[in-house]
């Protein structure tokens, strides 16, 4: 078997001494939303199953869902999908072989925070209007 | 001695598996995923604080059926194979790889098999 011999290569910066980026955080938030939308699906589906069930439990789990707790994880799981939704569209755009220049692809980050962030607004607001 | 060949032990071991599928169809999901999540938050805002009759009244349209079992078969899948990957950075033991993978593919064809159940009993009006 071949030994590897120890040789002084430059290590490469560790996490913890690297400048933080908006480029590097916003490929840890696309990836923290991507995990936190999974962890979200069990309520989505736990909202259909209950439609599914009886009026008493779907009341029951749509009070759960509108106290402020559950709006607030609601808010949570919205911002997260709406977000990795436009991040994602990044991602399918670099799949493309475009927006690799420094410039574009801060500008795309940043339209990605302003997008996700008014988006969900919107939706919210739309949402109470729509509250029946 | 074993009684596998020596190349019965080596074989399969390389690192090419199926990561072009794999990747393809995370591709394929996002995409999917763009229109159908367009579709489910519209769904979900059009029944806040609804009775569950307004839900199945909604679902007796077949194409509103559909369009949500869609929605949730797309989300589900490209769910299991991004929490794959994730699973493939982060863990390397054998064995508990090995276990988190199945436990993430048990995790995805439960919650898919109860949603389509729910999906198809009140489509049908049951
Ligand atoms: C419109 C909706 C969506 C789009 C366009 C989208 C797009 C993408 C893309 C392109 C990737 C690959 C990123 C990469 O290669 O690094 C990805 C990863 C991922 N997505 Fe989505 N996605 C969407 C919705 C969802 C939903 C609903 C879930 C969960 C149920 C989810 C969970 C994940 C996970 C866990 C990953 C892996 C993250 C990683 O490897 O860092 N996505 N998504």
């Amino acid at each position: 078997m071949a030994e590897t011999k120890p040789t002084a290569r430059p290590l490469s910066p560790h996490l913890q001494i690297y400048r933080p980026m908006l480029t590097m955080m916003m490929s840890i938030i696309h990836r923290l939303t991507g995990v936190a939308l999974a962890l979200g699906m069990v309520l989505l589906v736990w909202w259909l199953s209950a439609a599914a069930m009886s009026d008493d439990y779907f009341n029951l789990v749509q009070e759960l869902f509108g106290s402020w707790f559950g709006k607030l994880v609601m808010l949570g799981f919205s911002w997260a999908l709406i977000h990795h939704a436009l991040g994602g569209l990044r991602h399918l755009i670099w799949d493309t072989g475009r927006g690799f220049e420094l410039k574009t692809v801060e500008l795309m980050a940043r339209a990605n925070l302003a997008g996700s962030f008014s988006l969900t607004i919107l939706l919210w607001i739309v949402g109470y209007g729509a509250r029946t | 001695m074993s009684l596998r060949t020596p190349l019965g032990t080596v074989r399969g071991l390389g690192s090419a598996k199926t990561g072009t599928e794999h990747w393809w169809m995370q591709r394929v999901t996002a995409i999917a995923n763009l229109p159908l999540v367009g579709f489910f938050l519209y769904f979900i805002v059009a029944h806040l604080g609804a009775p569950r009759s307004a839900v199945v009244a909604s679902l007796a349209n077949p194409l509103v059926a559909i369009l949500l079992a869609l929605a949730m078969v797309s989300m589900l899948w490209h769910m299991r194979l991004g929490l794959q990957v994730v699973i493939e950075d982060y863990v390397h033991g054998a064995a508990a790889k090995l276990a988190l993978l199945l436990f993430n593919s048990f995790y995805a064809a439960v919650l898919g098999a109860a949603v389509l159940y729910a999906i198809l009993k009140m489509s049908f009006g049951l």
